[in-house]
């Protein structure tokens, strides 16, 4: 008897278990990380944001205007300055978080759950069902989001629920497209057939068999488009047509700083630069999300 | 193939009709479009008067068949603003648009395939990170505020190129950089996931035996096949670019369409609302519907199908 | 016989990998001669599809080829530049693959295909070179050649996409063909016809042919040198006849018994099946590499084992004289 043939191989004790494999993954993926780090941050100023800032973002004081940063040798204790109505920015900067993760979370849930319910169905279903959702997802792709968007919140008036609910409504095409692949591929396998086969309701099926098979994709795309939802809101609100003043949203910010662009360009630059953050933030962990929860999407 | 483009042709027209529908309901949302043309300081007079010289005391299911019909014939009514057809307003605007569109993509697939090809080439190259970088970057920048920081530096502070108008060819280079920017993320990855998925195929390794030059195995085989997916991809960005010249449009002072729809949106001009949203729709339902029929002939295996 | 167009001396194959480095070719000698076929023969991974690509020069560059000889009709195939070995490949060497149904590029007509490998090598007009593919498809047996060099790949079945990778490899009518497991991916039926198609033109075009394959049935109706291969190295080489009627290597053996050769087994008895895995290739390599599944295993496998002649031409590594332990050894 050859002693070497008991003796485990080399790629049998090399071979990471699977807990391991994931905790690499999402540990050694920095842009996952950096990316909930900055999205945590962010989420507790917005939370924390009476306790961060000792000004209101809505009291004016007229004489003191423009004030820069303190950073920018601006001399009050105003550390990102006032506005054009002398309102401290950081206390705007920090409450319009408020706003953009409203937003976000409150149109990424709204047209989740219209997306999920048609891709599902659709994969599920097939036959009709799925012609009829994919008919659907085509008349959606084919009208101009923002130019619809911009129409209906003007004529239903921009309240910040009318924003979330109509971008939410717009927004679903891409969870109905991802769900209703993810279902197609779900639905094929054994365990799918075997609850079939039991006589197995299809309301049962669907939540405990096939919803929580599609969840890494569902969550992926919630993510992506809850930073779709924050930009176009913050498009829809600089052009003046989105949420109105004086609420502090970031893209109403850039708007009232765009005139004064040529002289105090911070005014324009602060709220613009943390939009970017946090739309790159919220990016960064759906990418890392997908990478880490996909087998084969490494790349 | 023609059986394919005429199912196709089918499909577009269906959701051309659903999408004119939708477009023309979403304005009703309102409740009574009378009361909005007449304004706050009319009376109840001025309003039934309104009410009945646009005809909007017809039931709405007439209302929609006679405004259709209208369409077709490109006659989308008067602008209540401009005081002029709508139809004429958009024409006259349309040229606009159309060329920044077009700018704009051209711009986008200039850099993103060969960036993408170049990130499939070398994975994990500077040159691929670089990409990788500028595409999470891009999706992630508002296209207004990058359009202002581009006018701050090339405009005020370089005066290299004008920051408003649309007079001259040089008018048209921010905003062409800035709606194409948009849609360059999409396209590079997916030029760049293409050429990984080709490169590792057997027929590239033929081509390698065959004595292929690395160039040509890139381009006139690889290339070939990855391009595919792009070619839809492009034109469902330049539907969604001319979504996006709402924006860019507005802030460039282009008088484009879409500088037309900002227009109309803040003076609740309904008419021209409503033709816009058709036009636009209309737009990408046939660029894609183009795209769908190009693929076909660039992949043999949708030809013959 | 005349001299070989191929030598290969000592080749050897290294892939990086996390936990060291895999070394998954260890220093193998082959030859081949213009007319002469040569069956290299093992299970998949035992290295001999990364072989035949080290040769054609076709390995990524994650792969560290070095070897003491490799050379094609007197050119040093290790200091070709990139341009002369493009010059080489499927002009003067060719390949065809395993999966016909992968091979060709399915936005291309079969007639583009066949003309672009011929016009890669040749001052050639487009349309002669056509002329030439159509040739090339009656020579492989397909008819109508015509219409289907207007065809796309998705056209034709895996055994027409088949040939039609072997007229493409010989359309500069090359001094040496490498099939990579030709006929694994076909049916039973069509495997026959390309097999016999093959050897019948490396008699017509008096070419060497190189067949890699798993199937020892294959191997025994073509082959004139048969090198069969076991975790990156070979095990033993020699003329067919030789290995077939004395096979002296224990997995050589076992690879016999795995198949039914009239003759060899009666009725009713049982195929040999070899148990064991393969061993890991990561590191070192010390002694006999067959040692963990070979049912002749002594202490002194572990020790080095030199390839040894048995007779001329026919060459074995192993420790026992005749591959099999003598009485002596087991006592003692």
């Amino acid at each position: 008897m050859n002693l070497s043939q008991q003796l485990p191989t080399a790629e049998q004790i090399l071979q990471p278990s699977p807990a391991a494999i994931l905790r690499k993954r999402i540990f050694g993926h920095s842009g996952f990380m950096i990316g909930v780090a900055v999205l945590a941050v962010i989420v507790l100023m917005a939370i924390f944001a009476p306790l961060l800032s000792k000004y209101d973002p809505y009291t004016q004081d007229l004489v003191n205007r423009m004030v820069p940063p303190s950073f920018m040798g601006g001399e009050s204790d105003h550390l990102l300055g006032t506005d054009q109505l002398g309102r401290d920015y950081l206390a705007r900067l920090l409450y319009g978080a408020r706003v953009s993760l409203f937003i976000g979370l409150f149109a990424a849930l709204i047209s989740g759950v219209i997306g999920t319910a048609m891709g599902v169905a659709a994969g599920y279903f097939g036959g009709r069902v799925d012609a009829v959702v994919t008919f659907l997802i085509n008349v959606r792709l084919a009208m101009p989001v923002v130019l619809v968007a911009l129409a209906v919140v003007a004529i239903l008036g921009g309240s910040l629920t009318v924003v979330a609910t109509v971008l939410g409504l717009l927004l679903w095409d891409r969870y109905a497209v991802v769900m209703r692949a993810s279902t197609l591929q779900v639905a094929r396998r054994e365990y799918v057939a075997a609850a079939q086969v039991i006589g197995t309701s299809t309301p049962r099926i669907l939540f405990s068999e096939i919803l929580p098979n599609v969840m890494n994709n569902l969550i992926v795309v919630a993510t992506l488009e809850m930073a779709h939802a924050i930009l176009l809101e913050a498009a829809l609100s600089f052009l003046g047509l989105g949420v109105q003043p004086p609420t502090p949203s970031w893209g109403l910010m850039i708007a009232e700083g765009k005139d004064m662009m040529l002289f105090e360009s911070w005014l324009v630059m602060i709220p613009g630069i943390i939009l970017f953050v946090l739309v790159l933030a919220i990016n960064l962990m759906g990418d890392g999300l997908r990478d880490i929860t996909s087998p084969a999407g490494r790349n | 193939m023609l059986g394919f483009i005429l199912k196709r042709l089918g499909l577009a027209l269906l959701v051309a009709l659903t999408v004119s529908f939708i477009s023309f309901s979403l304005l009703y949302l309102s409740g009574d479009p009378a009361t909005a043309i007449a304004g706050e300081s009319a009376n109840a007079q001025d309003v039934q008067a309104i009410r009945e010289l646009y005809g909007f005391d017809r039931p709405m299911l007439v209302q929609y068949f006679d405004w259709l019909w209208n369409a077709l014939r490109f006659d989308f009514g008067q602008s209540y603003y401009f005081k002029l057809p709508v139809a004429d307003l958009i024409a006259d605007r349309l040229g606009v648009t159309m060329r920044l569109g077009l700018a704009a993509i051209s711009f986008a697939l200039i850099v993103a395939i060969p960036l993408g090809v170049v990130a499939a080439m070398r994975p994990n190259s500077l040159i691929d990170k670089l990409a990788l970088f500028l595409s999470v970057a891009g999706q992630a920048m508002p296209s207004f505020w990058f359009a202002l920081v581009l006018i701050s530096v090339f405009s005020i502070k370089l005066g290299l190129v004008p920051a408003s108008g649309s007079t001259s060819w040089r008018h048209f280079i921010l905003p062409t950089v800035v709606l194409g920017y948009y849609a360059m993320p999409a396209i590079m990855r997916l030029t760049r996931a293409g050429m990984l998925e080709v490169l590792s195929s057997d027929y590239i390794r033929t081509a390698r035996a065959k004595g292929a030059s690395e160039g040509r195995v890139m381009f006139r085989h690889a290339l070939r096949n990855a391009i595919i997916p792009v070619v839809s991809l492009a034109a469902v960005q330049m539907g969604f670019m001319l979504g996006g010249s709402i924006v860019v449009e507005s802030i460039f002072a282009l008088h484009g369409a879409g500088f037309l729809a900002w227009e109309s949106i803040s003076r609740n001009d309904l008419p021209t609302v409503q033709a816009l949203i058709l036009v636009f729709s209309m737009f990408y339902i046939v660029f894609t519907l183009l795209a769908d029929i190009v693929n076909a002939w660039l992949d043999p295996r949708m030809r013959a199908a | 016989m005349s001299e070989p167009i191929l030598k290969v001396r000592d080749l050897r194959l290294d892939i990086p990998v996390p936990a060291g480095t895999l070394h998954a070719v260890r220093g193998i000698d082959f030859d081949v001669a213009p007319g002469e076929t040569l069956c290299i023969v093992g299970e998949s991974g035992s290295g001999k599809s990364l072989t035949s690509l080290a040769v054609m020069g076709l390995l990524g560059s994650a792969i560290r080829r070095s070897a003491a000889e490799l050379s094609f009709d007197g050119i040093d195939l290790q200091k070709a530049s990139r341009r002369q070995m493009r010059a080489l490949r499927g002009n003067r060497m060719a390949m065809i693959f395993q999966e016909p149904m992968t091979s060709l590029n399915p936005a291309y007509t079969i007639g583009d295909q066949l003309a672009e490998a011929l016009r890669l090598h040749r001052p050639i007009s487009k349309g002669d070179a056509l002329k030439r593919a159509a040739d090339l498809l009656r020579l492989v047996g397909i008819t109508a050649a015509e219409s289907r060099l207007r065809q796309f790949p998705h056209q034709l079945s895996g055994g027409l996409r088949q040939r039609v990778m072997i007229a493409m490899a010989l359309i500069c009518e090359p001094d040496l063909l490498i099939a990579d497991e030709p006929t694994t991916a076909l049916d039973v039926t069509i495997q026959a016809q390309i097999l016999r198609l093959l050897v019948d033109l490396r008699e017509k075009l008096g070419m060497a042919l190189i067949l890699i394959t798993h199937d020892l049935g294959v191997v025994g109706r073509v082959a004139d040198k048969v090198a069969v291969m076991y975790a990156g190295e070979l095990v033993e080489t020699g003329p067919a006849e030789q290995i077939f009627r004395n096979p002296a290597h224990p997995y050589t053996r076992g690879l016999l018994d795995c198949i039914p050769v009239p003759g060899r087994i009666t009725r009713g008895q049982r195929l040999g099946t070899i148990p064991g895995i393969v061993p890991s290739l990561i590191g070192r390599q010390a002694g006999c590499i067959f040692r963990d599944r070979c049912p002749e295993a002594i202490p002194a496998c572990t020790g080095d084992i030199p390839l040894r002649e048995l007779a001329r031409g026919h060459r074995l590594r192993c420790i026992h004289p005749q591959g099999r332990r003598i009485a002596e050894e087991i006592s003692a």
